[in-house]
């Protein structure tokens, strides 16, 4: 390979979901000192040019994202190698922590999860940090979010088939009412719509999901405005394509360090539960196979690990 | 500790055919029934259950059902049930019948018990009922009562020893402001007393009484009338000293309205194999009157059902 190739290899083994290892270590490892400040000198928004100085350094901003890189394939494996409840549990702590931005977590975990699966991380929660999940989320969360995230992880959901029509339509109407009051209240501080979401049963919720269109003609979740309720309702009702959605913003290129995470987050989480579905469902909506989107923008071992645990099972 | 008397071994079919035979013909030997039902410990009558199932194919309960009545029915029934079905049940019947105080029997219910054993009742009520106990709570109540007991029996509370002084005295200091800008309806209160531990709320009560020099319970008498302030002093009471709260049910039992039949053998029946021997002290202490008098001389004419609680009481 003659060097322009070469570097164009090796700018785009950094640059990603992980690192391409094979290359750096193929590549990169053999490099002589002109070859690697050739490297350096041709890709600016790795490196900085010292005209002053008459060197080369490394860009702080994107050396603190490669780190980030590096440790994603350690961390999907650590991931993936917990016991599920430890998994969540880890996922609801760092996500306390990280702040509003990761709320969304919270709210996956918390809805996604079967009663018995989010039992066990609050079990698990116990055990690693002392303290309760509804505690510490209680606690560390302030402002409009904390009363529906507080009801939303402390669910034990009736997991049975048995509905009560008549409470799911009037309870549709009830949210109907209430989002086209939002003006004057917001739907935060509403109790009556946080009590439904939070303690009704998921096949009470899907069949209020569709009365509700009925009703509106619109989806529950897209006339609500709030978007941790508006997760809620998704993660609730229609989780497989609530999922479809959150890897689509993580396979790209740009994208925050929290949004990317979503993407080894989803697969380690569901490759057990409903990767297929999510995968039928996926193509459905965005005309290309996850593994292929995938293969376009995940790298080296990460990539191949993320390939693997979504081709379990397959005949 | 348990008022209970049980003998250590007992066979679960020589129980069992003793009380069909006291279900034979015409009447009913009570005597045999509590001789028996009234002295056996949880795992005992389980296995008493199962073995009268197994020979007779009928479930114990249903039995004494049709063969009892009244008060005596209903507690006979309810101590023969395992706790987290008994449990459900009086939360059930409390959600339903809305009597005046049955915001107390579920929060009993959510602060009294251990977090696996509400959890166990979780698990039981939905069995039974086809729905969550927080989905019923959350249907059957409204405005700030709601929010306290939905939060309660929602919670699934650490019960390890680790706490945290500073965080208790923050929170002791945020409930202080709560209790002097009557801003009751604040959701920190709620937050606290049903996300916290028991161990940590514990020391959050004392820092209280520390620093401000009165229980914390006092903040909240405001109106003895209103609901929600009494369910908040309820739940304090309860995850403070339960023994202390349930010999004032006790205590309380007897009013102007009569005798509350049905708070004086939920107690002895929740608490015989628990802690009813503290509760009777307690109760002793303050009455000057054994619960053994107050129940032989105050619960209604029913012999059998008095004999009943007595024997529960540990009076053989």
């Amino acid at each position: 390979m003659e060097l322009n190739q070469e570097l164009e290899a090796l700018t785009q083994a950094l640059s990603g979901h992980g690192v391409e290892e094979n290359a750096l270590v193929t590549t990169l490892g053999k490099w002589d000192p002109l070859e690697r400040e050739a490297f350096r000198k041709k890709t600016p928004n790795l490196f900085i040019e010292d005209k002053e100085r008459h060197f080369q350094r490394w860009d702080d901003h994107y050396a603190r994202l490669l780190k980030h890189e590096f440790v994603r394939f350690k961390n999907t494996v650590m991931l993936w190698s917990m016991h599920p409840w430890e998994r969540d549990a880890r996922l609801v702590k760092e996500a306390i922590k990280k702040g509003k931005a990761s709320y969304g977590v919270l709210v996956e975990i918390a809805c996604t999860r079967s009663s018995e699966e989010l039992l066990g991380a609050r079990k698990a929660y116990h055990s690693l940090f002392d303290h309760s999940i509804e505690e510490d989320v209680a606690s560390h969360i302030h402002g409009i979010d904390r009363k529906l995230l507080v009801a939303l992880v402390s669910a034990y959901r009736y997991e049975g088939p048995k509905i009560k029509n008549e409470h799911a339509k009037s309870e549709a109407k009830i949210i109907y009412d209430v989002i086209k009051n939002a003006h004057k209240k917001p739907i935060n501080e509403d109790d009556e719509v946080i009590r439904i979401l939070a303690t009704r049963s998921k096949p009470h919720l899907k069949a209020l999901y569709n009365h509700y269109k009925d009703i509106s003609g619109k989806n529950l979740d897209e006339d609500l405005d709030d978007i941790r309720f508006k997760e809620a309702v998704q993660c609730l009702c229609t989780p497989q394509i609530y999922f479809c959605k959150v890897l689509d913003s993580a396979l790209k290129i740009d994208v925050d360090k929290n949004t990317k995470k979503a993407l080894g987050r989803v697969i380690v989480t569901r490759a057990d539960i409903d990767i297929k579905e999510i995968m039928a469902d996926y193509n459905n909506l965005y005309g290309v196979t996850l593994p292929h989107k995938i293969q376009d923008i995940a790298k080296g071992n990460y990539k191949d690990f993320l390939l693997n645990l979504i081709a379990r099972g397959s005949n | 500790m348990a008022t209970l008397v049980a003998p250590k071994d007992s066979s679960p079919i020589e129980d069992a055919e003793t009380i069909k035979r006291a279900c034979k013909g015409l009447g009913t030997d009570e005597r045999a029934l509590i001789s028996i039902l009234a002295h056996r410990n949880e795992a005992q009558r389980k296995l008493l259950r199962q073995a009268y199932l197994d020979l007779y194919h009928q479930d114990l309960i249903q039995q004494l059902k049709c063969e009892v009545s009244g008060k005596f029915e209903r507690s006979l029934c309810h101590w023969t049930m395992e706790p987290a079905e008994r449990d459900a049940a009086y939360a059930k019947e409390a959600l339903e019948k809305a009597t005046p105080n049955y915001y107390k029997i579920i929060i009993e219910i959510g602060c009294t018990r251990t977090s696996e054993e509400l959890l166990a009742i979780k698990r039981s009520y939905q069995f039974l009922y086809k729905h969550s106990l927080e989905e019923d709570v959350a249907s059957h109540t409204f405005s700030d009562i709601r929010r306290l007991l939905v939060a309660i029996v929602s919670t699934y509370r650490y019960e390890g020893h680790v706490i945290d002084e500073s965080v208790a005295i923050s929170e002791a200091n945020i409930i202080h402001q709560i209790i002097e800008k009557k801003d009751f309806s604040n959701d920190e209160i709620i937050r606290i007393l049903s996300t916290r531990s028991k161990k940590q709320l514990c020391v959050t009560f004392n820092s209280f009484r520390n620093i401000y020099g009165s229980t914390i319970t006092k903040g909240f008498v405001a109106s003895p009338s209103d609901e929600y302030l009494d369910a908040l002093r309820t739940t304090i009471r309860c995850i403070k000293y339960p023994q202390r709260y349930f010999a004032k049910v006790l205590r309380n039992a007897k009013n102007e309205l009569g005798v509350d039949d049905d708070g004086v053998s939920r107690v002895i029946i929740t608490r015989a194999e628990e802690d009813l021997k503290e509760i009777k002290d307690l109760y002793f202490k303050r009455n000057n009157v054994t619960l053994e008098d107050f129940v032989t001389n105050n619960i209604s004419a029913d012999g059998d059902y008095k004999n009943f609680l007595l024997a529960l009481l540990g009076r053989t």
